[in-house]
């Protein structure tokens, strides 16, 4: 009984465990870990590391604990862009709340104890398909930072995040920049849920007007984050009806519709067709002058 | 197996502890410092009776590694006394079987702390981290308004 009281409260396979005080030393680690074959890993918050660990759906024989990074832990304005350093807790966004979007998205995520450890990075980077800490960072065009055997390589989100980020082995994301003029607009974020206020989405959406034009970008209706131009071209396109509009952004989808536990797919499109029209009410968008 | 020595603040003594790196701070806590009253519940981080106070702030110690929280101010249920939190828990009957109501004070005690002046929607939004299977909803929710009256300095 001893044993498998054990079991439960561990993780059912050892690593080593390090905790790099610089850029350079995590990646170091890396390298040396993965030149032993042991399947190294990064992450910061490690809640999905230990959540998926216990079920024998992550493993490591090396883990590298980011959180000890100055570089992750930065909240800065900088030459007209807003610095968010990876290694954040989604409460600590919260609290500061400098990028409103952002928060407002973030809050949804999890609930408010397990946030305390949830990072930004972690998010965006996690196993678990929804990543919606994602979305305000599509809608505005931010910039990653990643550090690697390479260096520091800053890369806009468009070329480096198709579904994940694609870092390149011994990668990792270590700050998210937004320029300032994004952090001021129009917006709205709204989740959907099967039930209850806490917990995984149906779809969780998250909208933008910037220069006159709707941007949305979306989690929990494909197997992955996304934001399709298609499906804005096809909002935007005001010389339609609403109805069409948003009929045509509906067939512009970029990938196969999740139908899971969660909901099937007739009733994720349902809520989606309702949540762009909600959208679309909500930011004004569209109305005749 | 790999065992990192430790040292541990927890409920302000300092504690020296041999741990595996992936033994979470909850098995830590109750089996090498017999501090139980942290509860193991979903072990997900869905529940939230293995809530403690970490710098502060509320966490589900099943969610965090012992190795994690080397230099962190650890705070058990075992560490509070006589909190506004505890006597309203008390005063308004806020739970029924008691398996959730340390994960709940915890939260709420942190709550009280880092909110003293905490709307209805920032309560909801913090109690939403933890579930009590027996629903005292109502009487956690009135021992915590309660509690932040009291905890609030008189005009």
């Amino acid at each position: 009984m001893e044993d498998k009281g054990r079991e439960s409260v561990m993780l059912p396979f050892g690593f080593d465990y390090y905790r790099p005080k610089s850029l350079e030393e995590a990646v170091t680690r890396f390298q040396q870990a993965d030149q032993s074959l042991k399947e190294p890993m990064y992450f910061s918050g490690a809640t999905e590391f230990l959540t998926l660990g216990r079920i024998n759906q992550v493993y490591t024989e090396a883990a590298i604990d980011l959180k000890g990074l100055s570089e992750g832990k930065i909240i800065q304005f900088d030459q007209g862009y807003l610095v968010l350093g990876a290694n954040l807790t989604l409460t600590e966004i919260e609290e500061a709340n400098v990028f409103p979007l952002l928060t407002s998205t973030s809050k949804e995520i999890a609930d408010h104890t397990a946030r305390g450890k949830i990072t930004l990075g972690g998010n965006i980077c996690g196993q678990i398909f929804y990543r919606e800490a994602v979305l305000p960072l599509l809608l505005a065009d931010s910039q990653m930072v990643m550090v690697g055997p390479e260096g520091i390589k800053v890369k806009p989100i468009h070329e480096i995040f198709h579904e994940r980020l694609l870092l390149q082995r011994g990668e990792y994301l270590i700050q998210v920049a937004t320029e300032s003029r994004y952090l001021d607009a129009p917006f709205i974020s709204i989740k959907r849920r099967q039930q209850w206020e806490t917990g995984y989405p149906l779809i969780t959406i998250a909208a933008l007007i910037m220069e006159n034009k709707l941007r949305v970008a979306i989690s929990g209706l494909c197997t992955f984050p996304f934001r399709s131009k298609e499906m804005e071209g096809a909002l935007n396109n005001l010389e339609v009806s609403p109805q069409e509009r948003i009929h045509n952004a509906l067939a512009s989808i970029p990938g196969p519709i999740l139908h899971d536990v969660e909901g099937s797919s007739d009733y994720r499109l349902f809520v989606l067709e309702n949540l762009l029209v909600d959208v679309c009410e909500a930011l004004k968008f569209g109305e005749r002058e | 197996m790999k065992l990192h020595t430790i040292h541990l603040n927890v409920n302000d003594e300092e504690q020296k502890v041999t741990v595996r790196s992936g033994d979470t701070l909850l098995y830590t806590i109750r089996e090498q410092l017999g501090l139980t009253g942290a509860k193991p519940g979903c072990l997900n981080g869905d529940c939230g009776a293995c809530t403690i106070q970490v710098d502060g702030w509320p966490m589900k110690s099943c969610l965090m590694m012992a190795v994690e929280a080397e230099g962190k101010q650890i705070t058990t249920i075992e560490g509070l006394n006589n909190t506004p939190i505890q006597e309203a828990f008390v005063h308004h009957f806020a739970f029924q079987c008691g398996y959730c109501t340390p994960g709940f004070i915890m939260n709420g005690h942190s709550l009280i702390q880092k909110k003293p002046d905490a709307d209805d929607s920032t309560i909801k939004e913090w109690l939403e981290s933890n579930i009590c299977r027996c629903t005292s909803y109502i009487e956690i929710e009135k021992a915590i308004k309660f509690a932040l009256g009291k905890n609030k300095p008189s005009s």
